[in-house]
């Protein structure tokens, strides 16, 4: 008897199967205000993916080159010329560090997300669904690590597996381990918390009843109802990521500029330059991490939007379609409505 | 009356003018799928000191009508027409003429008692809010809080709350469900309106409170002269309180006309169709005629001796006594009818015999196996022979899987068939429930909340089990669709021939299927017997209250039942 259906936005199992991916459904979903943002959040992403798989044809040299057939780099060059965005302190080129640093900056979400997002779910499962101590003490320990700020836990982390500093691979995964350890919580969080409603539906429970064992149970039913919220707070994760990566790099624990082209490090370096008034090597960089923290952000705060039906803006009603045209649809919908 | 000093309506009210006239009314919800159009064209009026019922299933538009009465429309809605309130039409009226309005000529009462009190504030405040609200308004005197508390508690003891200077300084949950939906509707008499809307206010509530607050509601009429548009789907409500009635279907209404006549000969075939399905206490009863228990000398499938469910209270409480010292038995190719209110026991016990809940004390046995210290291991091969069905056919199957694949796995657990065998029967099952075999590939959102009901019991068939439960698998249900899954229930028990446990609130439902019924109250089994004897000659107190309680679908038979009742109660 609901007036709006308040339930999760069903996506129609029926639609072909690109449409029903995370970002492209909420994409038709969207209107307005709501959809600029999404699509402003998307460019942004996808500029900053692009830059990042490209990177080796994109930058005119490469991350830790310091000259060419004309000679060594100047140092501290102003923008134009050769080196569109000048060069710093130590000779590299500010485009291409800019460019190579996407790179390294993908590295590491897919490193750091993924691993937290596989270790998150398993223990958030296992721990909400089969409750008792494993789930008091796991709860426990995630909090505490909650507890820490996590640029702290990430520095030590960053100190414990490559003694701070390292090359691309070793650093990539000291980074990555880094942050998974400060996300993991998070996940762990939300999937137990999803099990705990979940192991309390009826269609759980008739799955027990009929014999299936926890296993079965926990695999073929909570897990996928589990994890829709997961791409929401993969984007926001992947945001916090650069952020931490970022932060790291410039407090002096990041990848060697040999190694690897990192923002944070650049910034780091370009922190004496800003008083002798040589601004690109600082900002550059800076506006990198910027423009990508918000790209992510704003996709994932359009599918937290949009995924909430009382926040979701939605064309007012009579505004398209007569009744004829939408008969099929309203019969699927007065069927769906009385479901609930 | 002090309550009156406040109601200064804004003109005079002649007799004869409606106190509520809607005018085409149209609403419409933009939504993903388009644009729903939940009420079409509705035109109704409401006279002093009377009441009108608006009866209709879920999606007839019939709520959506009430909202609109008090603009409680959420932001996706849009409507035209006009609703007047004493001449105001509130679909147009400036935000803070709404304001007046809402409380003083019209007032709320909603379904879910528990939800609509603020858990944090004394129902006391809870009740002075709506007259300080008021207060200093065109029309009003300033009130001071204490002359409001005062006033709310006048509010209270009309609505028979004994004892109202102490218990309105109590919270929410400090009543029972039943005293909670008497504070909602004295919060909504705070300011005397002349206009109550009742949202299915007792929907929520059990057999024997219902009657209560039906006999509330008709004394707020009588001896105040408040009019009351009673929204219900439960005609046994219509016809124990409704002067008159509107069938809504689609966002249409029907059919209009006055309580008796509705009953006596209703002209649309829609609503001819509707009271027919409507279950009637005593009529097509399945243990008709019976003298003796049936299946008597059938094996004994479920056996409880002293069955005791405790669950454990919080640190320094005692433990629960949900089920005390209950002893029954289910004989193969029995049907058993387990009635009794909420926290009866009633599905403690269902869930107990699925192991799904633990036993505490006594015994029970279910086709052999000692269920007190439950082992899961041992009990699993046992669970074939077991088949459960839901309440909520929304909720009992997994949304991500297709009703093929929820069908198939009792199936594919016990049996581990081949892809084409379970598709075979699942198939089968399908159609033996009168559905569609092409329907295993649909997911459970696509079907209606009967079809899931259907593909529930196909589930529960699918490795013919020897008992089956039933956890009320039709309250969800509209009454039309209800009087369909039952004749199915019913045509494949037959044919099947399994024994059932059916658990239900529903005296009328039991007595249609059940040959054998028990009655639960307060997690003891008062009574059990023949179906048709126990509705038709209890023995118990108890029982006698709540088959008395129970409205029927005719307004002469109910006011005579209302007598009876009044009679039983006043011994």
């Amino acid at each position: 008897m609901s007036l709006v259906p308040v339930n999760e936005p069903v996506v129609n199992p029926r639609a072909p199967f690109y449409r029903r991916l995370p970002v492209v459904s909420h994409f038709q979903k969207s209107v307005g205000l709501q959809r600029g943002m999404l699509v402003a959040g998307l460019i942004l992403t996808a500029i900053f993916l692009l830059t990042a798989c490209f990177a080796p044809l994109l930058a005119p040299y490469g991350y830790s080159q310091l000259s060419d057939a004309d000679g060594n780099f100047p140092t501290q060059e102003a923008p134009g010329g050769k080196h569109l965005l000048g060069t710093t302190v130590g000779g590299y080129d500010v485009l291409s560090r800019v460019i190579w640093g996407a790179q390294t900056a993908l590295f590491v979400i897919v490193v750091a997300v993924l691993m937290s997002v596989v270790i998150g779910v398993i223990l958030g499962l296992v721990s909400g669904y089969i409750g008792g101590w494993l789930d008091r003490i796991l709860v426990v320990i995630a909090d505490a690590v909650y507890a820490f700020p996590s640029l702290l836990v990430a520095i030590v982390m960053a100190i414990v597996i490559s003694g701070g500093q390292s090359s691309l691979i070793g650093g990539i995964f000291a980074a990555g381990t880094a942050i998974t350890l400060v996300f993991i919580p998070q996940y762990f969080r939300v999937i137990r918390a999803e099990t705990v409603r979940l192991k309390a539906e009826p269609f759980v429970e008739s799955a027990k009843v009929v014999g299936a064992s926890n296993t079965r149970i926990m695999t073929r039913h909570i897990y996928k109802n589990a994890t829709r919220s997961l791409p929401l707070i993969f984007t926001l994760n992947a945001s916090e990521a650069i952020l931490i990566l970022a932060g790291l790099g410039f407090l002096g624990f990041g990848i060697e500029p040999s190694s690897a082209a990192e923002w944070g490090y650049d910034l780091n370096k370009a922190l004496a330059d800003t008083t002798s008034g040589i601004w690109w090597t600082g900002l550059f960089p800076g506006v990198a991490i910027v423009l990508t923290v918000m790209g992510l952000t704003l996709v994932g705060e359009s599918i937290n939007d949009l995924n909430d039906p009382r926040l979701r803006g939605r064309k007012a009603a009579g505004a398209t379609g007569g009744p004829d045209s939408s008969t099929a649809a309203q019969a699927a919908i007065s069927a769906d409505v009385r479901g609930i | 009356m002090t309550i009156n000093i406040h109601s200064v309506p804004d003109q005079p009210r002649p007799a004869d003018q409606p106190v509520l006239a809607i005018d085409h009314l149209k609403v419409t919800f933009a939504t993903d799928g388009g644009d729903v159009y939940a009420v079409k064209d509705v035109s109704l009026d409401v006279r002093p000191g009377e009441v009108l019922a608006i009866v209709g299933e879920s999606g007839s538009g019939k709520t959506v009508t009430a909202k609109t009465i008090l603009v409680l429309l959420p932001e996706t809605a849009t409507s035209g027409g006009a609703v007047l309130i004493n001449g105001n039409n509130v679909i147009s009226v400036s935000a803070s003429k709404l304001r007046q309005i809402r409380g003083r000529d019209v007032a709320m009462v909603f379904q879910e008692p528990s939800t609509a009190l603020n858990p944090v504030f004394t129902v006391g405040w809870q009740i002075a809010e709506g007259i300080l609200a008021h207060a200093g308004g065109p029309g009003g005197k300033r009130v001071t809080a204490k002359e409001a508390k005062v006033r709310a508690i006048e509010a209270l003891r009309k609505v028979g709350i004994p004892d109202p200077e102490h218990r309105v300084n109590y919270y929410p949950h400090q009543f029972s469900g039943g005293q909670k939906q008497r504070v909602v509707i004295a919060a909504a008499l705070a300011l005397n309106p002349g206009l109550i809307v009742a949202d299915e206010p007792t929907t929520a509530l059990d057999v024997t409170v219902q009657a209560e607050i039906l006999e509330l509601l008709r004394d707020l009429r009588d001896k105040y002269g408040t009019s009351i548009v009673l929204i219900t789907h439960n005609m046994g409500v219509v016809a124990d309180l409704a002067d008159r009635v509107v069938v809504m279907y689609q966002g249409d209404v029907v059919e209009e006309a006055s309580s008796r006549v509705l009953f006596a000969e209703p002209k649309q075939d829609y609503t001819r169709k509707l009271l027919a399905a409507v279950p009637h206490l005593g009529r097509n009863s399945a243990s008709e005629g019976l003298e003796e228990r049936a299946h008597r000398s059938s094996p004994v499938l479920v056996e409880a001796t002293n069955l005791t469910i405790e669950y454990p209270g919080r640190l320094g409480t005692p433990a629960f006594k949900a089920v005390d010292g209950v002893s029954f038995t289910v004989s193969e190719g029995e049907v058993f009818g387990l009635v009794g209110e909420s926290g009866s026991g009633k599905t403690t016990i269902g869930r107990a015999i699925a192991g799904l809940n633990r036993t505490t004390g006594g015994s029970l046995k279910v086709l052999g196996y000692e269920m007190l210290n439950l082992k899961e291991r041992t009990f699993k091969p046992l669970r074939k022979d077991i088949g459960f069905v839901f309440q909520d056919p929304a909720a009992s199957f997994n949304p991500q899987l297709t009703i093929g694949e929820c069908v198939a796995e009792p199936m594919i657990i016990h049996t581990a068939p081949s892809p084409a065998q379970a598709r075979k029967r699942v198939g089968e099952l399908l159609e033996s429930v009168q559905l569609p075999a092409s329907y295993a590939d649909r997911y459970p959102h696509e079907l209606s909340g009967g079809q899931r009901q259907r593909a529930s019991l196909a589930r529960a068939l699918i490795l013919n089990p020897r008992l089956l439960i039933a956890d009320e698998p039709t309250s969800a249900l509209d009454v039309s669709v209800q009087a369909k899954v039952l004749e199915l229930f019913k045509e494949i028990q037959a044919e099947f021939g399994f024994a059932a446990l059916f658990i239900s609130h529903d005296l009328a439902v039991v007595d249609i299927l059940s040959q054998w019924v028990g009655v639960l109250y307060k997690g003891k089994l008062v009574e059990q017997g023949i179906g048709s004897q126990v509705m038709g000659a209890p023995q118990h107190d108890y029982t006698k209250r709540l088959i008395a309680s129970l409205p029927v679908p005719d307004p002469d038979e109910q006011a005579r039942r209302r007598a009876a009742h009044r009679a039983l109660l006043a011994t």
